[in-house]
């Protein structure tokens, strides 16, 4: 336990962000950012500000073009040859969710803790469906993605990658296209598992947001970042001092919210 | 995992070279063909290399998972091919076994049919054939399916749930494409003969079916079986990996995916004349 509370859960120091689409484009510079274990940051940027790609790094899922990245004091590029326990230490929900279109719901949650644990779908049927029923999604259990709402299906898409209990949680603009119903299950739901939900036994969870819309996510014991210009700015928490006044917060609190339709 | 994936593609990183601005001169143009010629086959080598290192170290992996997926593709490339293969083995019995028994017979040669269906159907027709088929119906729903899972993300998705996307995606479909076109030219290679025959029957060729089955049986020896079953295993394992590469290893938007498929069974269709080529040498030499 004591090493993992010394040891940074993310740790970038230099680092450029290339895009996942164009290696040979740079969309995010100097990234200098180190996430400590029980935190919860909030990374604000406007559309194409490298959000998504920065997240993905953080993930272990690219390379830093320049700099060093290190999950868990690692670096990702080691987690090919490492266990596959390694990886399962850091959990991912994408924009839209990216579900499997071919496998339902059941299919979808189970396969992350069938392909680790080798198990058949009957053994892993009971925490699938005990998981399925804590988003309320036990219902929608055997339908495929394409013919779910994007409401549940980026529900669906947090409960796969909380099915192996992952330590760090990373998502990307998870309030995005929901309805305001939905949006409020998802801010409450986050919360808990910062805190320590009693499902996954208590344990906090690390987080980061990315969003496009920082006033969803005001709450003092949050620490906020902002994707800028083509650079990373930490701004603290909500209550700082220069908080407001950095010019990239001034453009986030302002900006047309699609999700308040 | 990501880092294996993408070197088969990143290493090379044709889009570069691609989208470069035409040479102007024919020798300029003819060298830049050429040097995207040599980019592509290393990244061929870099996948196919990279896979069959996932395939021997991942074999007792998830097998829970796999088996499943991989009986799924066996079926797919094999057992629902065959009502198509048993129509091609009847027209190709027809078209090229009847007509030949029936032509050898009339010119008094039929004692060079056993060598003549062995060469034609055995070593040849058969293999090529069903790895033609297997490409275009099996191999271009491979490039589809990827591409459009690479482009909505879900093989990012697989590695940052902890799943090798090779080892999820790619080998089950190495796996029952390898199988499957070993099974179905041998299905193709039994049905074409045994319907020539009835063809050649029905014309009132003077051969016995004992006759018929002795020649034949009599050209073939062991390295026949041997190298045929190595060359549909080779035809399967790459069109597996020439189909997944197109479809897996480079970053897709939804409008790639139909040029991509184009160009994945145009490089299907080479590598097997490759193939055939090589096994072509191999047979003259032994």
């Amino acid at each position: 336990m004591s090493e993992i509370s010394t040891i940074p859960a993310i740790a970038m120091h230099g680092v450029s962000v290339a895009a996942l689409r164009d290696p040979l484009l740079t969309v995010v510079a100097d990234v200098n950012w180190s996430v400590a274990p029980g935190e919860f940051w909030v990374i604000a940027g406007q559309e194409q500000s490298g959000k998504s790609d920065l997240l993905m790094l953080a993930a272990g899922l690219m390379l830093p073009a320049v700099g060093e990245c290190q999950i868990f004091g690692r670096e990702p590029e080691v987690f090919g040859e490492a266990e596959p326990a390694e990886r399962q230490r850091v959990g991912f929900v994408f924009q839209g969710g990216h579900l499997f279109n071919q496998l339902t719901l059941t299919e979808n949650v189970a396969l992350p803790l069938r392909y680790a644990q080798n198990l058949s779908g009957a053994e892993a049927a009971k925490p699938v469906a005990a998981l399925l029923e804590l988003f309320e999604l036990t219902s929608l259990a055997d339908v495929t993605p394409a013919n779910l709402a994007a409401n549940w299906r980026q529900r669906a898409a947090l409960a796969r990658a909380l099915i192996l209990q992952p330590e760090v949680l990373l998502l990307d603009n998870p309030l995005a296209g929901l309805n305001p119903r939905h949006r409020q299950w998802w801010l409450n739901f986050l919360e808990q598992l910062g805190r320590g939900h009693e499902f996954f036994g208590g344990r906090p969870l690390t987080l980061a947001v990315t969003t496009d819309d920082l006033h969803l996510w005001r709450q003092p014991s949050r620490k906020f970042a902002a994707l800028h210009a083509g650079k990373f700015f930490p701004l603290g928490s909500w209550d700082d001092e220069n908080f407001s006044r950095h010019p990239a917060v001034k453009d986030l609190l302002f900006a047309p919210n699609e999700n308040k339709i | 995992m990501r880092g294996n994936l993408a070197k088969a593609f990143e290493w090379t990183n044709t889009q570069v070279i691609r989208s470069a601005p035409l040479p102007k001169s024919y020798t300029d143009y003819l060298g830049h063909k050429l040097f995207l010629f040599l980019l592509t086959v290393q990244g061929l080598g870099a996948f196919a290399l990279i896979t069959l290192g996932v395939l021997l170290k991942k074999s007792g992996v998830a097998h829970s998972v796999m088996q499943p997926r991989i009986r799924h593709e066996i079926s797919r490339a094999g057992v629902a091919l065959l009502p198509m293969f048993l129509f091609v083995a009847l027209a190709l019995g027809f078209v090229v076994v009847g007509q030949t028994v029936s032509a050898l017979a009339k010119f008094g040669q039929i004692n060079f049919l056993g060598s003549t269906m062995v060469i034609v159907i055995v070593r040849e027709l058969g293999p090529l054939l069903a790895a033609m088929l297997v490409l275009a119906r099996v191999g271009t729903a491979h490039v589809i399916e990827l591409g459009t899972a690479r482009a909505l993300g879900e093989v990012e998705a697989l590695e940052v749930l902890g799943i090798d996307p090779v080892h999820y995606l790619i080998v089950p479909r190495v796996i029952g494409m390898a199988l499957g076109i070993f099974s179905l030219t041998v299905y193709l290679i039994i049905g074409a003969l045994a319907s020539g025959y009835l063809f050649a029957f029905l014309q009132d060729v003077p051969l016995r079916p004992m006759d018929y089955l002795k020649q034949i049986a009599g050209a073939l020896n062991w390295l026949d079986f041997a190298l045929l079953a190595l060359k549909t295993v080779a035809f399967g394992f790459f069109i597996a990996i020439v189909t997944c590469y197109h479809g897996l290893a480079q970053p897709l938007r939804l409008e790639d995916v139909s040029r991509v498929a184009v160009r994945a069974v145009t490089q299907g269709v080479i590598v097997c004349v490759l193939i055939d080529a090589v096994f072509i040498v191999l047979y003259l030499v032994t």
